[in-house]
């Protein structure tokens, strides 16, 4: 006699077998989401493309990255000044928070006693909560005035105003990887400098710091990374419609910035105050996007290198 | 004193000094965002009445309140989270319990990295140019929140995957071995083992959403509107551009509206940022796995 399963079996069966399909397309679906990262990435990537290329059927490549005018009612799309205004304020800012980031980070990381340490940590980071707009407003009504008056400028919002601002935006950034550099730096490091006779300080300083190298030039690079990628705060307080300009045959061309104490316009800022203006699909339309294409790239570039700072730090040891 | 002490005596100088630059460095850091949330309070706090936070602007905007502002911040924080957690939750679940080492997981965890670190403009470029024009969304709710999702996304995955990593292997290796599938595992176990890690990325998120300007302003804010929006392609006024807009495009605004405003945004997202720190510590402090 041929034994036929039990409708009981069937079901069991058919209930494991629906079971195993949700168990799949769920797998399917965290595996997409995965993979959704790397997607987004390209797909920005190749969407800026879409609408900067066009720009190239009437300019060449090589006279928009190094042309000296940006004046878009004539049609010349020169990204020099604004390269070099955002170059100008990002540097500035590095200058200003490279040095005390770091020394920020020996003190809570390394010298700080507990207590200090609970209170100053969430405070800093605290800092990178404030909204860009909120720390363009204060360099706008509050620091801008303040340097006009002690440095003698005609106008509160240049350069400077804007690099100290950015400062301080990038500075939660660079005291938290710098910090998680010294801590990653093995215990017997610091043991076997502090055996051989070194106070704590020359250990910081000698031992440490060297160790966390790679650390803290990841740190560095994610904060010009925060600095050149500001937009509200630059367009607010860096004097974005005054950039230096000048008259030629008889139009007001946007031209070289020179010094922090001048006004500048960077690449986020313009990009900001000029879109909303501009007719959709137009050339200065394509050249925005364009603008955003080098941006895209250079933050790209800046992570990736912070990201292989990243991961030649030694492991725990 | 031979020379030998003096010198001695001066390192000891010299390296107190040297950690006195740092304690210094610390509080320069510290003590201007103090004296700026402070300066805020007190100037922003006379502005702030029930009309201020209730009304409608009013006057060309140099009177009434910041309901309307208020309202499109929430409905584009809302919009993002919606968007952003879910996506975000699965991201991370595959990060912390599928991916294996690898060069498929590091380019992942390098696409993560970039997307946190491309500029909030070059996300409002994007949404302009996919989600306004191509996808004919124009400026609404909806644009808006799909660009601050994109932005708020590498922030959920970062904090989940934390969050599902705290889980202790012994939970999963239980689970397993009463038979339970690896997916059951997830969903059952490990998911609410990290609940409220995954909370505060969720509440991170709506932060940073909540102040971000240069996404919306070409996707989602407009300068004044009469009625409040109505649909998710309704376009919205929110916080951070109506401070933007009061700071720079205004010129007779009274300072005390701007800085009512900006005192509304910091106190939303600081209060944001504060829930996930201390839901962050009371974590650290029960789960004692």
């Amino acid at each position: 006699m041929v034994t036929t399963p039990t409708d009981s079996r069937i079901a069991v069966s058919a209930k494991r077998k629906r079971r195993k399909a949700v168990e799949v397309a769920a797998e399917s679906v965290i595996w997409a989401a995965g993979v959704l990262s790397v997607i987004l990435v390209a797909l920005i990537f190749i969407f800026l493309l879409r609408d900067a290329l066009p720009l190239l059927k009437t300019h060449s490549l090589w006279s928009v990255l190094t042309g000296r005018a940006w004046y878009p009612t004539d049609e010349t799309f020169g990204f020099m000044p604004l390269i070099v205004g955002s170059a100008l304020v990002t540097l500035g800012a590095v200058a200003v928070a490279v040095p005390i980031g770091v020394a920020a980070a020996i003190y809570v990381g390394e010298i700080a006693p507990a207590r200090v340490r609970e209170v100053l940590k969430p405070a800093i980071e605290m800092v990178a909560a404030v909204p860009s707009v909120v720390i363009g407003f204060i360099g706008l009504v509050v620091l801008g005035p303040l340097l006009q008056n002690v440095l003698h400028l005609d106008s509160g919002t240049v350069a400077l105003t804007g690099s100290v601002m950015l400062a301080f935006m990038a500075l939660p950034t660079i005291v938290s990887i710098a910090e998680d550099a010294l801590a990653t730096v093995p215990r017997d490091f610091r043991a076997g400098s502090l055996a051989l006779g070194a106070t704590s300080w020359q250990t910081v300083w000698r031992v440490q710091l060297p160790a966390a190298k790679s650390g803290i030039v990841a740190a560095v690079m994610l904060g010009i990374g925060r600095a050149i990628g500001e937009t509200m705060t630059v367009l607010m307080v860096t004097g974005n419609a005054f950039a230096q300009t000048k008259v030629i045959n008889g139009q007001i061309v946007t031209v070289m910035p020179y010094t922090l104490f001048q006004s500048v316009r960077t690449m986020t800022a313009t990009i900001a105050a000029e879109m909303g203006e501009t007719v959709q699909y137009s050339t200065h339309y394509n050249a925005l996007f364009m603008l955003g294409v080098v941006l895209f790239a250079i933050t790209f570039v800046v992570n990736l290198l912070a990201d292989i700072a990243l991961h030649r730090m030694p492991k725990h040891g | 004193m031979t020379d030998q002490s003096l010198k001695r005596k001066g390192r000891r100088l010299g390296e107190d000094a040297a950690v006195a630059v740092t304690a210094l460095s610390a509080l320069a850091i510290v003590l201007p965002v103090a004296a700026i949330v402070v300066l805020l309070v007190v100037r922003g706090g006379r502005a702030i009445t029930w009309e201020f936070l209730t009304a409608m602007p009013r006057n060309h905007m140099i009177d009434g309140g910041i309901f309307p502002a208020i309202l499109g911040t929430l409905y584009l924080v809302l919009g993002t989270v919606l968007v952003a957690l879910p996506l975000g939750i699965l991201g991370a679940v595959y990060l912390a319990e599928y991916a294996r080492q690898g060069p498929m997981t590091r380019i992942i965890r390098l696409a993560i990295v970039n997307l946190a670190g491309v500029p909030s403009i070059v996300f409002g470029l994007f949404g302009y140019g996919v989600f306004v024009l191509l996808l004919k969304f124009g400026a609404s709710i909806l644009a808006g929140s799909l660009t601050l999702a994109l932005l708020a996304l590498p922030l959920v995955i970062t904090a989940t995957e934390e969050a599902l990593r705290a889980v202790p292997k012994s939970f999963r290796e239980a689970s397993l071995a009463l038979g339970a599938t690896r997916f059951q595992t997830i969903w059952r176990v490990i998911l609410p083992g990290a609940l409220p890690g995954i909370l505060t990325g969720a509440i991170l998120s709506i932060g940073r959403a909540a102040g971000e300007t240069a996404p919306i302003l070409f996707t989602a804010a407009v300068f004044y509107q009469k009625d409040l929006p109505h649909s998710i392609f309704s376009p919205v006024m929110a916080l951070p551009y109506h401070l933007y807009i009061m700071a720079t495009q205004v010129p007779d605004a009274p300072p005390q509206l701007q800085w009512g405003t900006a005192l509304v945004l910091l106190l939303l997202v600081l209060a944001a940022n504060m829930g996930a720190i201390v839901l962050r510590s009371r974590l650290r402090a029960t789960r004692n796995w």
